[in-house]
């Protein structure tokens, strides 16, 4: 593919830790790639070696179709927004965004130019003959997209730009970086540890952990049909329930017993019973979002292929989020989060009537964290 | 600058208050002191007096000597054998200077401290320069470019403060002679150069170490190589730490007496070595108004570089990192 090609990408120190384990990506010129992982799993390294500051060990990077795993940052055809910005304290922002021009023998005209134009889409026109230190940090976040966006090249690559953010600018700027991708149609690879991050701006996710890619593909796959127990825990908040239980037949339709207050419950899975790779009486893990474990029992869910139940659960704790309540109780020895309507009058200590939606339900091994049923994602 | 004037105004309205009552305890004064002043007004006073009063007389310790030199430099030879070395001169006169300066010998030669003071002008000024510069470089390189051997480099440096100057005497010495170089100001400025590198690196580096890398790797993708990075990003930070760096060798290579008295022949002495010929030759009278006269003009350079740059010195040295 012409955007980015990542190819058995690994990385070895001298030291002969391994961080990097055979890495495969591939995205489409265009597309909007997500690297996600908790802290240590190489997502940066792999960013680093994207855009040359690193040395690839084994494998092969890339960029618009042209190898470039021995051609230096700046023949990358590149450009990189970091987390603390990196703007040169002692030029102006004026002369951050048209630096790379100038190193590479643009004209006057041409640089300011340039620097025009980005200062426009990102609305900085006032700010460009101040020093970073005279921004907030907003600003100077905006400065460092326009320093990347000056020099038009065909790959973005951002290394968690919206961390040193608060809250509230941090939604701002993620609706900015959407709309930015959005007007120049290019490809990006962005770094965060921030699932939301990644559901809300990615074409393409790919979790990592350890070195190793856990799954990759679009984000709403990556969320209904996550490859493994940390993909499912990882993305989503609060994260995927896991349902103590065994797994078992009627009529060729797999179904899963568990625990309940009231009594054991036989939950109706979506798929058949060759489609789980594990004997009938396996202790597995029945894995179900929040949002699919609710007090809404009418139509919506009920024609759900016919996969849906009712379970009585005890209340634990009641937390009011606003537009819902989360309910935290106990499933099958396991604690789990329901997300329930918000007029619910969920008592702790009560028994609670819910309604689960399993159209989405997944099974997993509680001993290797792997998914045993055939909806099984395949990298695409 | 909004915050100070009511904490400054409260204070100035509490001293009114306790001045009036005076039967109010200093007590309730502390109670509404604002956080931060722990004691009552009189208590600051009484504390004040007695830091003051101990800088001053640290300062009269420190100065008296001081004094003496400059007031006995002013003085002539008779004044002086009358022995009040205390008591300013009576008729102040710049004899003894301009004898030091043109006309005093120092050994053979009687020519005064002129020529060497230029010498050592001539040895000082491109020895710090190079010195500050090259362990600005090689500052920035340990410091933001990992490279192989890095650490390895470092160590030997860090050994390089621990090699006395006698140690390495001879050996320079046969070097300076293999290069052609003994005997000269030249060579002096490069056994100061060399010698001043392992100091000025480790100043550099350690101020570089709190520049963030991503600076280099925004720049190195931007497309700038090692000295572009060095020239347009690093040395316009630089302008506090190079005080420090040039106040320290300035000091260090001025001040230099062994290097001075060892390598330099007749025409390379500097100034402190001229110093000590011109203190030990006596023409029968000794002359301490020359001499005093002497030395405050070979102390007066680091004297000046220190009120010039004196207020870098200090921010220099507690600069912390660099927030882009």
């Amino acid at each position: 593919m012409n955007g980015l090609d990542i190819r058995d990408v690994h990385k070895t120190y001298p030291n002969g830790v391994e961080v990097l384990k055979g890495i495969d990506i591939e995205v489409d010129a265009g597309q909007f790639l997500i690297l996600v992982g908790s802290s240590g799993c190489g997502k940066s390294t792999l960013l680093n070696m994207i855009a040359g500051l690193e040395p690839i060990s084994r494998g092969e990077i890339r960029i618009g179709g042209r190898v470039v795993n021995d051609l230096p940052p700046k023949s990358r055809d590149i450009a990189m927004v970091f987390q603390s910005y990196a703007l040169y304290p002692s030029m102006t922002v004026r002369q951050n965004i048209s630096f790379g021009l100038e190193v590479r023998g643009v004209s006057a005209a041409e640089q300011k130019r340039a620097v025009d134009r980005v200062a426009e889409m990102l609305q900085i026109g006032h700010l460009l003959e101040r020093k970073p230190k005279q921004l907030s940090g907003g600003q100077r976040q905006r400065v460092a997209m326009g320093r990347a966006m000056a020099r038009d090249p065909v790959l973005f690559l951002f290394d968690e730009p919206l961390s040193n953010l608060d809250a509230q600018l941090r939604l701002e700027m993620r609706a900015e970086i959407k709309l930015m991708h959005r007007r120049l149609g290019k490809t990006i690879c962005y770094v965060t540890h921030d699932q939301i991050e990644a559901m809300t701006l990615g074409d393409r996710i790919a979790v990592m952990k350890d070195g190793v890619v856990q799954q990759f593909g679009p984000p709403q796959e990556v969320y209904d049909s996550p490859a493994n127990m940390y993909v499912a825990g990882f993305i989503g908040a609060p994260p995927m329930n896991f349902i103590r239980g065994t797994v078992a037949t009627a009529r060729d339709r797999a179904v899963f017993e568990c625990v309940t207050p009231t009594g054991k419950v036989s939950l109706p899975l979506p798929f058949g019973r060759d489609a789980v790779s594990a004997p009938d009486g396996a202790e597995l893990l029945l894995g179900l979002r929040p949002e699919r474990m609710t007090d809404l029992a009418k139509a919506r869910y009920e024609d759900a292929a016919g996969a849906s139940a009712r379970v009585d659960v005890r209340v634990d704790v009641v937390e009011p989020t606003g537009p819902d309540n989360l309910v935290v109780t106990e499933l099958g020895g396991n604690r789990v989060v329901c997300r329930v309507h918000s007029s619910c009058t969920a008592v702790a200590g009560e028994l609670l009537p819910l309604t689960l939606d399993l159209s989405k339900a997944v099974l997993f091994d509680p001993r290797t964290g792997a998914r045993v049923d055939a909806h099984k994602a395949v990298a695409p | 600058m909004s915050e100070r004037i009511p904490s400054s105004t409260s204070g100035v309205g509490m001293g009114v208050a306790s001045g009036a009552g005076v039967g109010r305890t200093s007590g309730a004064g502390a109670g509404l002191a604002p956080a931060g002043m722990r004691t009552s007004p009189r208590g600051v006073g009484a504390q004040r007096l007695m830091i003051y009063g101990v800088l001053l007389l640290v300062a009269v310790f420190v100065l008296a000597p001081v004094y003496v030199v400059v007031v006995t430099s002013l003085k002539d030879l008779a004044e002086i054998r009358r022995g009040n070395v205390l008591a300013l001169p009576e008729v102040p006169t710049l004899a003894a200077w301009l004898k030091a300066w043109g006309t005093a010998c120092t050994g053979v030669r009687c020519e005064g401290l002129r020529p060497y003071f230029v010498n050592s002008v001539l040895m000082v000024v491109p020895a710090v320069l190079l010195s500050s510069i090259l362990g600005s470089i090689n500052g920035y390189a340990l410091a933001q470019w990992r490279f192989r051997g890095a650490d390895a480099i470092f160590t030997l440096l860090l050994v390089g403060f621990f090699i006395p100057f006698q140690v390495i005497l001879l050996p320079a010495a046969q070097l300076l002679g293999v290069l052609g170089l003994s005997n000269t100001i030249a060579g002096l400025v490069l056994i100061h150069v060399v010698y001043g590198i392992a100091f000025t690196t480790m100043l550099f580096r350690n101020y570089y170490v709190g520049v963030p890398q991503e600076l280099v790797k925004a720049a190195r993708i931007d497309g700038a190589g090692f000295f572009r990075i060095f020239r347009r990003i690093f040395l316009p930070l630089s302008l506090p730490i190079f005080m420090v760096c040039i106040i320290w060798q300035f000091t260090q290579i001025w001040n230099d007496f062994l290097f001075g008295v060892v390598f330099s022949g007749v025409d390379a002495r500097p100034v402190t070595v001229a110093l000590n010929n011109l203190v030990n030759t006596s023409e029968g009278v000794k002359e301490y108004n020359v001499d005093m006269a002497a030395a405050l003009i070979t102390a007066l350079p680091t004297a000046v570089v220190y009120m010039l740059g004196g207020r870098y010195f200090v921010r220099g040295l507690t600069a912390g990192a660099v927030k882009g």
